[in-house]
């Protein structure tokens, strides 16, 4: 189908519903033209030449390529085991080159635990189809016949000691060709790197203080940058005094645009002093934006204008329901809150732009650059380099568009920006608040015969790159302002504020409920998760009371409501692990509790039994310990998932027990570490995370499969403990100590 | 206005006002990338070096109030090719996410381990309770602690 055609079957599709027919009669006929492409794995369905993923060098050497970056989770590890193994060269001698619009294929964002089916997939059919290519040059070289010929290292050795390297064998030619997918990948007993624990690629850097982070750059005749932004979203500037801070030492630029404000020193003491002074001369116009804080946030939700989708509904016969149970859940904003602030270098040399920037998606955050800018992506190059954990998306491309701005001031001079920590806090966007209403029947053998599941929240992705506005927060104050996108939920199967709304559980009459809401006062997009963590929250401390409901054991009761194998294998895991007792009461401190989940409804299985202590005196809770279990699929590396999942047990802790961003009707009033506390070293679980692989099932990642089933398991440890249920994140010690009472 | 500063034994004078935090110094003069910024406010560690022997937080500290001192920070410890035993402990416990917090952690950690070879479990733990992690690597940055100090004095 040409461009074209495209074009006018989707405007009409998004016109009128008769042009359904139009599109659905244009497709066999244009397939008929053109032999359809057929459907490869993982991201080569979108970057299709093996070229565009795979380099074999003469020196014998092979740089891969990716589109997918690291963000502290160990993907370019992994995705080397990958394609060492099925390229059969030894890991040492392979280049990892990832995310960067010059080089690299264009695999969207780095998020969701995608990249080890998208770009893992892709890698894995690509090296099997290029080692395929490899042998049989080789075969008609030597002069040997294909099947006679073995690998070994980048070497082909055919009987009787003839030999050819992939060095010797590549040309500029070979790889230049659409991939087919019909080499089939090794099998897991063939495997030398995947499934091993090999050492990530990074740490050694990381800790030795290597240039590992984009705040390491340092270009010749680089500026420091700093932002001021606004007291609160929808201030205006009405007057500032950059001429003086102009004649600060060591400034450069002040630049202003709209209420835009930023300013580029020789030296990073000197632009954050000069930003310092500008804020201080800046006047504003603030206006009463923001909802209502606390619990009225929750009431306030659920009035708000909706775009109501049924998700999930099913109607199966069943017994009718002798008891049902009603309960409601929120969650409260909350922040990724990266140790590191939010960081870019940009420079604009004849009119085209290079922004280095830990940013998810160097495509999308070019296309989004180039809008802001009005400059043609064709003109921008955008390079990854690694930043502080993001879990999500937080400023990382927001300070790329302000780096970008300042450097167009400062006359081709390379400019490094980085938020302060309350730029960070105010101005990153939060992981939405949550209001779910549970309602569930159990009939007379204690089975639950009716679900109904219902949701309040906003989007939970506002990205740059995919949507109808420009999402990227200085844009929004320019002169020539522009708008952000409009929400839209992430479509199921993956969901986005519905994501793991759907229960695993198998309910005979279910009915799943979303409403979006589409205003957004509060800015919010992807925290880790997105709307699963809160959902699973809910579903899962809803399970463990119905089970009380029905005199049921909380483990046994979700196994005999799961037909899922890989599921209950989980479960059955962590309660062994942990030496679960059916039915064991705490005993008005101490308690324990499961959670399960498969993320997303598509990937990982984690259960996790938790325990608390509760103070009760002063409501304060502790998590001494927990438990995790894990299904990815075939591991790719045992300690790097096991580090994440470890990982996400003592961040979703950490959520649950402290976090909420706080506002009042006009400003976020987070603006620090002592406003937002985060667990500490003191404070965290001990984590004993167990594996289970799956060698004949596809690897999945896990980087935010752990966080439902941790809060779920506390939530649940909590109630066993003191026999009282919190269903309002977090669980601050005033509402633990309220609920005692 | 300069200042002169020892880091890592190496003595430089450098054209930056007395009051300037030592962290932009070491970063941006001594081109040591190890030391971070994370809040500028003393709450999360990410900037932590030592000064005589002491941990600091360098994005507080006056440049001025270390002129006579002997400022370490991660990179005076060890480089990739010989590695300090903390540094070697954390790649062998792959003791990072992200890592941005980690050369602070371990700064933290060589302060104890001078004071305190045998330290408990707890002991690091409050000694590190200053050092902000949000990837939720602590666990593994305390084993990781447990066995440098088991190495560099059994
Ligand atoms: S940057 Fe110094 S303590 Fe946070
Ligand atoms: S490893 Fe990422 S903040 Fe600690």
């Amino acid at each position: 189908m040409s461009a074209a055609n495209r074009g006018i079957t989707r405007r009409r599709f998004l016109g009128q519903t008769a042009a359904l027919t139009v599109g659905f009669t244009l497709a066999p006929l244009v397939r008929g033209l053109a032999q359809a492409p057929s459907v490869l794995p993982g991201s080569l369905q979108k970057n299709r030449m093996l070229d565009g993923w795979l380099r074999i060098n003469p020196d014998g050497t092979v740089t891969a390529f990716t589109g997918k970056v690291e963000i502290g989770q160990g993907i370019v590890t992994a995705l080397a085991q990958i394609v060492a193994d099925e390229l059969e060269v030894d890991l040492g001698r392979i280049e990892m080159v990832s995310g960067d619009t010059s080089r690299t294929p264009d695999e969207g964002v780095t998020s969701g635990s995608r990249s080890i089916e998208e770009s893992g997939s892709a890698l894995r059919f690509a090296c099997a189809e290029a080692r395929g290519i490899l042998l049989e040059t080789a075969a008609a070289k030597l002069g040997a016949p294909l099947s006679s010929l073995r690998v070994e290292d980048g070497v082909i050795l055919a009987p009787g000691g003839v030999r050819a390297t992939y060095g010797e064998l590549t040309t500029d030619a070979m790889l230049k060709r659409e991939a087919t997918a019909k080499a089939k990948p090794k099998p897991s007993s063939a495997h030398r790197f995947i499934g091993k624990s090999v050492p990530r690629r990074d740490i050694p850097g990381k800790v030795t203080g290597g240039a590992a982070y984009v705040h390491d750059m340092r270009l010749p005749g680089m500026l420091f940058g700093r932002v001021v932004r606004p007291p609160s979203p929808r201030a205006r500037l009405v007057s500032v005094d950059e001429r003086a801070t102009r004649a600060l030492p060591g400034v450069v630029a002040v630049v202003r645009d709209g209420s835009f404000l930023g300013v580029a020193a020789e030296r990073e003491e000197q632009a954050i002093a000069a930003a310092r002074a500008l804020r201080k001369s800046a006047k504003w116009q603030e206006t009463a934006s923001l909802p209502p804080s606390g619990r009225k946030l929750f009431e306030h939700l659920r009035r708000q204008p909706a775009q109501d989708a049924v998700v999930s509904e099913k109607n199966d016969a069943a017994a009718s329901a002798v008891k049902t149970l009603e309960a409601t859940f929120t969650r409260p904003f909350q922040a990724h809150a990266a140790i590191g602030p939010s960081c870019a270098v940009a420079q604009w040399q004849e009119g085209k732009l290079h922004v280095w920037s830990h940013t998810q998606g160097v495509f999308p955050l070019r296309r989004e650059l180039a809008k802001a800018l009005t400059t043609p992506a064709s003109d921008i190059t955008v390079t990854h380099r690694e930043g502080s954990g993001c879990y999500g998306h937080n400023g990382a491309d927001d300070v790329a568009l302000d780096a970008a701005l300042c450097a167009r001031a400062t006359r081709g001079r390379p400019v490094k920006l980085q938020w302060m920590r309350e730029d960070e806090f105010r101005w990153e966007p939060y992981g939405s608040a949550m209001l779910i209403d549970l309602r569930a029947g159990l009939d007379a053998q204690g089975n639950v015969v009716d679900y109904h599941h219902e949701l309040w929240s906003h989007t939970h992705s506002t990205r740059p790159g995919e949507s109808d506005g420009t999402n990227l927060l200085a844009a929004w104050y320019l002169k020539d302002a522009q708008r952000p996108g409009s929400a839209r939920n992430i479509p199921q199967p993956a969901g986005g504020g519905d994501r793991n709304a759907i229960p695993l559980y198998v309910f005979p009459r279910q009915r799943v409920i979303n409403h979006l809401l589409p205003e957004m006062p509060v800015r919010v997009s992807a925290l880790r998760t997105l709307g699963a963590y809160a959902n699973v929250f809910a579903i899962e401390s809803f399970m463990d009371e119905l089970a009380a409901a029905a005199g049921a054991d909380p483990v046994e009761f979700r196994l005999r409501h799961l037909s899922d194998p890989r599921a209950k294998a989980v479960i059955e895991a962590v309660a062994s692990k942990a030496g679960w007792r059916p039915k064991q009461a705490g005993d008005g401190r101490r308690g324990r509790g499961i959670g399960f989940a498969k993320y997303k409804n598509l990937a990982a299985y984690v259960a996790v039994i938790a325990e608390v202590d509760v103070d009760r005196a002063t409501g304060a809770i502790k998590v001494p310990r927990a438990f995790a279990v894990a299904d990815a699929g075939l591991i790719i590396n045992p300690d790097g998932l096991a580090n994440q999942i470890e990982g996400g047990v003592i961040q979703s802790t950490s959520w649950t027990l402290r976090e909420a961003v706080s506002h009042d009707s006009t400003r976020v009033l987070t603006r620090s570490w002592a406003d937002y506390p985060i667990l500490r070293m003191t404070e965290v679980p001990s984590v004993d995370v167990s594996l289970i692989n799956r060698p004949e099932e596809k690897p999945v990642g896990s980087g935010e499969s752990a966080q439902g089933p941790a809060v779920a398991a506390i939530a649940n440890a909590l109630a066993n403990a003191t026999g009282r249920r919190i269903r309002d994140l977090p669980f601050t010690p005033e509402r633990v100590k309220a609920a005692q009472t | 206005m300069a200042v002169t500063l020892s880091v890592n034994g190496r003595r430089r004078t450098v054209a930056a006002a007395p009051e300037t935090p030592l962290l932009y110094i070491l970063r941006n003069d001594f081109e040591l990338n190890a030391a971070k910024f994370g809040c500028g406010m003393a709450q999360c560690g990410a900037c932590t070096v030592l000064v005589d022997g002491k941990a600091v937080r360098s994005c507080v500290t006056p440049a001025l109030a270390v002129v006579d001192t002997k400022i370490t920070t991660l990179e005076g410890l060890g480089s990739a090719t010989s590695l300090h035993p903390l540094q070697k402990a954390f790649i062998e416990e792959q003791a990072a996410q992200c890592g941005y917090c980690i050369a602070g952690m371990l700064m933290s950690a060589k302060a104890l381990l001078d004071e305190t070879p045998h330290p408990s479990e707890g002991d690091i733990r409050q000694a590190l309770a200053g050092n902000l992690c949000r990837c939720g690597t602590h666990n593994r940055i305390v084993r990781a602690i447990q066995r440098a100090a088991k190495e560099m004095s059994p």
